[in-house]
């Protein structure tokens, strides 16, 4: 785990800068930046990309077939079951869908037949709810109770899968004093810091 | 989300007495999540209290893993699955 790296306590000019939320009357609240709305708001689109349906890109299903063909597939997970559930080859997609059973693949997948549709559905949805509560442009931001919660989650997504793009490890902090400008992943670095405090912000703000 | 919080220490009764008794789930560490954050999972998944959730937050931060509750498996998986929802590592087991 990680502490953030940033001290909650340095003062309101940092909060100001870097668009952290605070407790107020009605729920936590936070100002953010064009540019920074426009960043989270493409970085929850990717993760509705990577978990929604495959073929749709605003990550729902989309019903039956015109041509009303149905296969085993559809009925599956008409009825929420995904059939041939197996852990996913893609690292971010394996982070945010893990097997439930170390060691047994069996197991896990059985679980996973039961309970990715739904996964995939409510990851999906907090997205969702990001993306309807932060303007485009930026702008203020007041969260009630269930959108604070779907903004916890889905921030998390974001940096998971940030994290594992970036490879992340215990030792991060260090790493990054040490990157190259040059390295790819330098231009990742600051926005996966940076939502790292805003996330903290948002935990602390609702505790 | 969870149902009622499950202990960890179960009494030695209702071990005897319920043999389907204990599977675990247990909340593996990670980089990326923030150590209040998963503090606050803990209270919120389980109604831990902010000491308890501290308390086993540190379990899994220091000792790269923690048993965060303990029963009959489909509880467990409930929870396993819920824990999924907020993206934390999470898997059951029956042995540890």
């Amino acid at each position: 785990m990680t502490d953030g790296g940033q001290d909650p306590d340095e003062g309101a000019s940092l909060e100001e800068l870097m668009g952290g939320f605070r407790s107020a009357h009605g729920g936590p609240t936070a100002r953010f930046g064009a540019a920074q709305a426009a960043i989270i708001r493409d970085l929850i689109g990717q993760v509705i990309e990577l978990l929604g349906e495959p073929g749709d890109p605003e990550g729902e299903a989309e019903g039956l077939p015109v041509d009303g063909s149905v296969d085993a597939d559809d009925l599956a997970a008409m009825v929420g079951l995904t059939e041939n559930a197996t852990l996913s080859d893609d690292p971010v997609v394996a982070r945010l869908l893990p097997d439930a059973y170390e060691g047994n693949p069996e197991a896990a997948d059985e679980f996973r037949r039961y309970t990715e549709q739904g996964l995939r559905s409510g990851k999906v949805a907090t997205a969702r709810t990001v993306l309807a509560t932060l303007p485009p442009g930026g702008g203020r931001v007041r969260l009630a109770e269930p959108e604070a919660q779907a903004w916890l989650r889905a921030l998390n997504d974001v940096r998971l899968m940030l994290g594992v793009s970036l490879e992340v490890t215990d030792d991060f902090d260090d790493q990054v004093s040490d990157m190259s400008p040059d390295d790819p992943r330098a231009a990742y670095v600051g926005v996966y810091q940076w939502l790292a405090y805003i996330q903290d912000t948002l935990v602390r703000s609702l505790s | 989300m969870s149902v009622a919080p499950a202990e960890v220490d179960l009494p030695e009764t209702e071990q005897e007495t319920a043999p389907d008794l204990p599977w675990v789930t247990i909340v593996w560490n990670d980089p990326v999540n923030l150590m209040s954050y998963v503090t606050y999972v803990f209270q919120t998944v389980f109604g831990y209290a902010k000491p308890k959730a501290e308390k086993l937050m540190l379990d899994v931060h220091h000792k790269g893993r923690a048993v965060v509750s303990s029963g009959a498996r489909e509880a467990m998986e409930r929870d396993a699955e819920t824990l999924h929802g907020y993206g934390l590592w999470a898997t059951i087991s029956h042995d540890s």
